[in-house]
């Protein structure tokens, strides 16, 4: 701060200035490349790149380890993708898992970032504990709860034992029990984030307005609906959109714990597209199911920036 | 604000309900990392060990290479973390100081690059790294690592440059220092710890990373130690509990201890690129 005010102490000629200036303007574009390619390169190479190559695979019958050359064939993946109900049924589960997830995540990470906000005993042990699934590997996060959920040795029966709740079952490979089971550890390994998140939101909310609207006799859920609420709802939509789009993607976590069974009723479309592509080889079928989840992410996407603005802000 | 003594006592309660949701399967994680073969077999699991050993351990390292597959994700994450950082500073200062049309289009991709379907950008990585014969190497993974940790990396960085004063960089300029000089003297010193949270960001999301290590890395002695764990549950889903338990205990350590350190400052930038977008 101290050389800021201490600028105006070194007046140049008019003339030389904006020629300098100009003159610094090209270095700096010629410097910004400088600057940009090492970064550049690599996002061309290894991202964007692949990414169309990707898109152009799903057109062909791109096969690993084979021998004749890949061929272009138009549309016939996406033909077959429609009349694939193995995939739509993928389909339909990563749908459900995506909002099944999200919903509760993003309710429960508000709840708690409202708790953390206030001046409550206990708060630094929740928001210490708010780092500890982040911080995991998914993988772990998978693990963990493959032995909070096991039927014999899992604390969950054990504790549903205790209380007389029924002798427990075996959670991960019951029919009608695996995807909320597995929804449930999505929701645990998820939430911290929004949490923090949320946190940071309302603690930029000015105090003051909160006391104010109290004076003039607000109740919580007033306080709520009309300070607390439009001071963080930029943050609550942008989290809310990755999260479902994270959730949709996800693979790690129902690999670990169920690998997509039992009878595919957690099988999510990216398990769905690993397995085609890395076990049975079909790479252009797999990149034909990329494509369709990028369009299916591009339109979640798109209802909620609509959503966004029917609500009727420049957020 | 006065908050009456209910509400007081429901927040508490609710309070006391996050706490035990949030704790409790690592909790379990680490009883079960530490009880013996016998407890584990028992009907009525109790959550503290009655005899804890420390053989789940030894037992995990007898099963799997876990030493070397610990060394390979440190290779692995601290490649792609000093990387990641080296290249996406100055691509992040150009962003931050100058809305030139690049600029936008590399925040246009930050934005897009958190919605691609790994499975679609694999597939083509997969043909490439293998034609570069890179496929089942740690390097390999490491140019993965490095773009996949790119956009996040930006999006907190472009928030530190931000942080730093225009103004500071224009007075050493006015002073007569060039712009490397004043890059390296001035803005550098007070982005350091900025950069610093960034690198170790990247260093924990690659040390967690599992989907392009399993698709990548095909022999044992290659694999990064997310991929490793997974072969302790076998292929039926029967899993040895103890050693299990044990091995992914250590592998959560790492992060755990780095994020404890970094936690504040990726909030700070998570913030910064949620309002921002």
């Amino acid at each position: 701060m101290t050389l800021a005010t201490a600028t105006p102490k070194r007046p140049r000629p008019a003339e030389r200035r904006t020629s300098a200036k100009d003159e610094e303007r090209r270095l700096l574009d010629h410097g910004a490349w400088f600057l940009v390619l090492p970064a550049l390169i690599p996002i061309l190479v290894l991202s964007v790149g692949p990414l169309l190559y990707g898109i152009a695979l799903a057109f062909t019958d791109a096969q690993s380890g084979r021998t004749e050359p890949t061929q272009w064939i138009g549309t016939l993946n996406f033909q077959d993708l429609l009349h694939d109900t193995l995939f739509w049924d993928s389909f339909r589960i990563g749908l459900l898992w995506a909002v099944g997830v999200t919903v509760p995540q993003f309710l429960l990470a508000l709840g708690l970032a409202l708790l953390l906000n206030q001046r409550l005993r206990l708060r630094w042990l929740a928001r210490a504990l708010a780092i500890i699934p982040w911080a995991m590997p998914e993988v772990v996060v998978g693990i963990m709860w493959r032995l909070v959920y096991n039927p014999d040795a899992g604390i969950l029966n054990e504790t549903l034992r205790d209380l007389g709740l029924g002798d427990g079952r075996d959670w991960l490979s019951g029919l009608a029990t695996a995807l909320p089971a597995v929804m449930v550890v999505g929701v645990w390994a998820g939430m911290p984030q929004t949490t923090v998140a949320l946190l940071a939101g309302l603690q930029n909310t000015p105090r003051e307005l909160h006391e104010a609207a109290a004076m003039d006799g607000a109740g919580a859920w007033r306080r709520f609906r009309t300070v607390t609420w439009p001071a963080i709802r930029p943050i609550a939509l942008a989290i809310s959109a990755l999260n479902l789009i994270w959730n949709f993607n996800s693979f790690a976590l129902v690999y670990v714990l169920t690998n997509g069974g039992p009878g595919g009723r957690t099988r999510l479309p990216m398990l769905f597209a690993y397995e085609e592509a890395f076990r049975y080889g079909q790479f252009g079928y797999a990149a034909a199911m990329g494509c369709v989840m990028v369009a299916v992410i591009s339109v979640l996407l798109a209802l909620h920036l609509v959503g966004r603005l029917r609500r009727g802000g420049d957020a | 604000m006065r908050t009456s003594g209910a509400a007081r006592t429901g927040q508490y309660v609710a309070l006391l309900a996050y706490l035990v949701f949030l704790a409790f399967p690592f909790l379990w994680l680490v009883s079960t990392a530490f009880k013996p073969a016998r407890e584990l077999g028992s009907l009525h699991p109790t959550w503290i060990p009655e005899n804890p050993t420390l053989a789940n351990f030894r037992q995990a390292f007898d099963e799997q290479p876990l030493l070397d597959a610990a060394l390979n994700s440190l290779v692995a994450a601290l490649g792609a973390a000093v990387v990641a950082v080296l290249i996406a500073t100055p691509m992040a200062y150009v962003m931050a100081r100058h809305r030139t049309t690049l600029s936008r289009m590399a925040t246009g991709w930050v934005v897009v690059s958190q919605a691609f379907p790994f499975v679609l950008v694999i597939i083509p990585l997969f043909l490439v790294l293998k034609n570069l014969r890179l496929i089942n190497s740690v390097p390999g993974l490491i140019m993965v690592y490095v773009v996949w940790a790119l956009p996040f990396a930006l999006w907190m960085l472009v928030g530190y440059v931000r942080a730093v004063p225009a103004e500071l960089e224009e007075a050493a300029a006015v002073d007569g220092a060039g712009k490397l000089r004043t890059l390296v003297s001035v803005t550098a010193p007070l982005l350091a710890p900025g950069i610093v949270a960034t690198a170790l960001f990247a260093f924990i999301t690659a040390w967690n990373e599992f989907f392009f290590a399993l698709v990548l890395l095909k022999t044992p002695e290659k694999q990064t130690l997310p991929v490793v764990l997974t072969h302790f549950i076998g292929a039926e889903g029967v899993a040895d509990l103890g050693p299990l338990a044990a091995a992914a205990f250590l592998a959560t350590l790492p992060s755990l201890v780095v994020f404890a350190v970094i936690q504040k400052r990726i909030t700070g930038g998570m913030l910064a690129g949620a309002v921002k977008s």
